[in-house]
């Protein structure tokens, strides 16, 4: 061959944007009503930002669903209303609070917010007829992730079978469903916590605030670091005291822990998370530590 | 972006397999380790099971097992992707099955591999499964393979077992397609040659695994000659701004193109330029496998999902007759005038079965020519006639444009996967 190869070399984070983009315009063009789960956290956005890529110059051509637990930080939905703005999309939110006064859902008080946004979703998804959902998930997020397709199927109750789930080979996308059935899809399954964060970096778009350092008053629950907030009170023994502090995830305020830390640019956030030694979920999700197989669990009733 | 000052990281994907007890769970715990890319908490979760289960070791293949069910049964199901990184590459690994009935899932796995990692175990040799797996991913056109040779602690790190075992599969590779072979002698329980080189096999002069996985050179893999571009979506604003705007998204699946070249677009056979092409709101000089980008074209020929853009004089066939070698991934047997539905590249369509020509013994690579039909996990050769034209290339050339996937009308499941010959 007379090319050299050198000069088409492409980066591997340009080649998990690329596959992205790919999932995307497939999904846009196969399936009749697909919609985005936006949670506000980063890997929504970059799936926006993907999104955008993928459809340019034209609009995203469907909705983000955003499922609101009442519990969400204030930072984070401010974020999200001005990505919606200046991408011109349309936002449907699917709140919680409405689900219980409709009835949809019983009103648990004893049950965590994050187990109520399943029946929640899956009413939006029900009601709105969205047959495909893109979801932020990463394999390397999770052990019962690391198993799960790019197009992974649901069936009319909203369920994942994860031992029954469909070969997908060569970047060959089987999007067939049944009525009621819908089907998950996650275009950033092959990206790790830290491509996510060099690309945050070097698209250089916005993200919520409550990632970078900040000063908060938190205090300590189950080795978690908390938000001192009245949605969330404090049990007897518990002290908040002022920290400094990012998140590295974003969740319900009730179960979203923080953890103490100076980095307040990407390229400090990127240094940290290179070198952590704690999984983002294992450090700060309160909804991951129930059991061990607390994510398998959540995942084949509809979850994320 | 192509044209980096420093060297951009790039990535290799690699298919994993081997028996239940060859110790691949366990080598890719030792990667993950040694490789630094396992978090505290999985560490220490997986030390507390291997102490509660009664192990004096760290159950390395414990950081894999996903699934509960697989946690229960003790080996591996499905299709797992792990994923680590070293500063000289990003590594993604399809870890597969290697027991008997899961061939569609190597075949999943490797379908997306430059390199394929069979395991031995020292103490066995070369297994019929070894073998299958070697089959398995040459026939899929997996580039780059290596053969680790595991457990070398349990047989004294003896040079003589080793190199029985690599004769023998040198002898076995030589009837398959294999571009690129390395066979290394490791313990993945104990370290050797893994990350680290071994100090108990002077010996052995290559690479480790790992020094190996960060330098096999796949960039060349990639087909850079015949320019081939599956249309997946017409992009038209119809704003204000880009009123006129027509673009066609797409990812590259073979060739360069660039600003300027003649094109067809298949398979209507009109010719026309290229007048840019967009990747997001950059104009760039060319495209090239895997980006995934806009072309716009300089006359207003009709172009929709499905078509193909390629050059002039460089176009892939276009047939209904298809020739493939198929895996068939489901219960219910392949019957000769069997119809389903078909996906290639960005086109659908539906084939009838005409012909089931023979059954591949994936084993002895006999060809069963008297039975005349597939069952799960089993691979042939299969005609196929599709009620439209794909626009195809053999699978040797072109594992995107020679690869299909045979889709159940019934229930909606994927049950074959097809590379077409030629």
């Amino acid at each position: 061959m007379t090319e050299t190869h050198a000069d088409y070399q492409l980066s591997q984070l340009d080649q998990l944007e690329a596959e992205s983009i790919h999932i995307f315009r497939e999904v846009a063009a196969e399936f009749e009503k697909p919609v985005l789960m936006f949670s506000g956290g980063k890997d929504s956005i970059v799936m926006l930002r993907l999104a955008e890529k993928a459809f340019y110059p034209a609009k995203i051509p469907f909705s983000i669903l955003q499922v609101d637990t009442g519990l969400d930080f204030p930072e984070v939905m401010e974020t999200r209303d001005r990505w919606v703005q200046r991408l011109g999309i349309n936002l449907v939110v699917a709140s919680i609070d409405d689900a219980i006064k409709n009835g949809i859902i019983p009103d648990a008080a004893k049950i965590s917010r994050n187990r109520l946004q399943i029946p929640t979703l899956l009413n939006a998804i029900e009601e709105n007829g969205f047959t495909a959902a893109f979801g932020g998930g990463r394999r390397d997020e999770e052990k019962a992730r690391a198993k799960e397709r790019v197009y992974s199927h649901r069936d009319e109750f909203g369920q994942w079978d994860p031992k029954n789930q469909r070969p997908e080979l060569w970047s060959l996308y089987n999007g067939r469903l049944h009525e009621g059935e819908h089907m998950r899809i996650f275009p950033i399954s092959n990206w790790t916590e830290l491509d996510v964060w060099d690309y945050i970096g070097r698209e250089q778009i916005e993200i919520p605030s409550i990632y970078f350092s900040h000063q908060r008053r938190v205090f300590e629950r189950d080795g978690m670091l908390m938000t001192e907030t009245p949605l969330n009170p404090m049990r007897e023994g518990e002290v908040a005291s002022e920290r400094t502090v990012r998140f590295r995830t974003c969740g319900d305020i009730t179960l979203t822990g923080c953890v103490e830390s100076t980095a307040s640019t990407i390229e400090e956030i990127i240094d940290e998370v290179a070198i952590a030694r704690v999984t983002e979920r294992g450090a700060t999700r309160g909804d991951d530590k129930f059991s061990e197989a607390a994510m398998e669990d959540r995942k084949k009733e509809g979850y994320f | 972006m192509a044209t980096a000052q420093n060297k951009p990281m790039d990535l290799l994907r690699f298919a994993t397999a081997g028996s239940v007890d060859d110790g691949k769970s366990t080598l890719i715990g030792r990667l993950l380790l040694d490789s630094k890319s396992i978090f505290e908490d999985q560490l220490e979760a997986v030390e507390a099971t291997s102490e509660a289960k009664g192990y004096d070791y760290t159950d390395l293949a414990l950081l894999t097992d996903g699934l509960r069910s697989e946690r229960e049964q003790g080996i591996t199901i499905d299709v797992a992707y792990r994923y680590f990184a070293t500063p000289a590459r990003k590594f993604i690994i399809a870890d597969t099955p290697g027991h008997v009935q899961y061939t569609r899932n190597m075949v999943t796995g490797a379908s997306t591999a430059d390199l394929g990692l069979v395991l031995v175990d020292a103490r066995q040799g070369l297994t019929e499964q070894s073998r299958r797996h070697a089959l398995i991913l040459s026939l899929l056109r997996v580039p780059h393979l290596v053969l680790a040779v595991n457990k070398m602690d349990l047989v004294d790190f003896s040079q003589e077992v080793f190199d029985k075992i690599h004769a023998e599969f040198t002898q076995f590779a030589t009837k398959l397609n294999i571009p690129d072979l390395q066979v290394i002698p490791i313990s993945a329980l104990a370290g050797d040659n893994v990350v680290n080189r071994s100090e108990n096999m002077g010996w052995y002069q290559g690479p480790t695994l790992m020094h190996h996985l960060e330098h096999v050179h796949v960039a060349s893999d990639r087909d850079l000659i015949d320019a081939r571009f599956p249309v997946q979506y017409v992009v038209r604003p119809k704003s204000d701004e880009f009123h006129d705007y027509r673009g066609y998204g797409g990812q590259v699946a073979g060739g360069v193109l660039k600003q300027g070249d003649e094109v067809v677009v298949l398979p209507s056979g009109m010719t026309s330029k290229i007048a840019g092409i967009d990747l997001f709101d950059k104009e760039i000089d060319m495209a090239f496998p895997p980006m995934s980008v806009t072309i716009r074209l300089e006359d207003d020929v009709d172009v929709s999902r499905g078509d193909m853009i390629a050059r002039v004089n460089n176009a892939p066939t276009a047939t209904q007759d298809i020739d493939a070698m198929v895996c068939w991934m489901t219960t219910a047997p392949l019957l000769p005038k069997a119809k389903l539905a078909i996906k290639h590249t960005t086109r659908n369509g539906r084939v009838m079965v005409k012909d089931i020509q023979y059954r591949l013994d994936v084993n002895t690579l006999h060809r069963d020519q008297e039975t005349k039909q597939l069952g799960v996990n089993e691979i042939g050769r299969v005609q196929l006639r599709c009620t439209v034209p794909l626009l195809v290339d053999p699978y040797s050339k072109n594992r995107t444009t020679g690869s299909f996937i045979l889709i159940d009308e019934t229930t909606g499941v994927t049950v074959g996967a097809g590379m077409i010959n030629g």
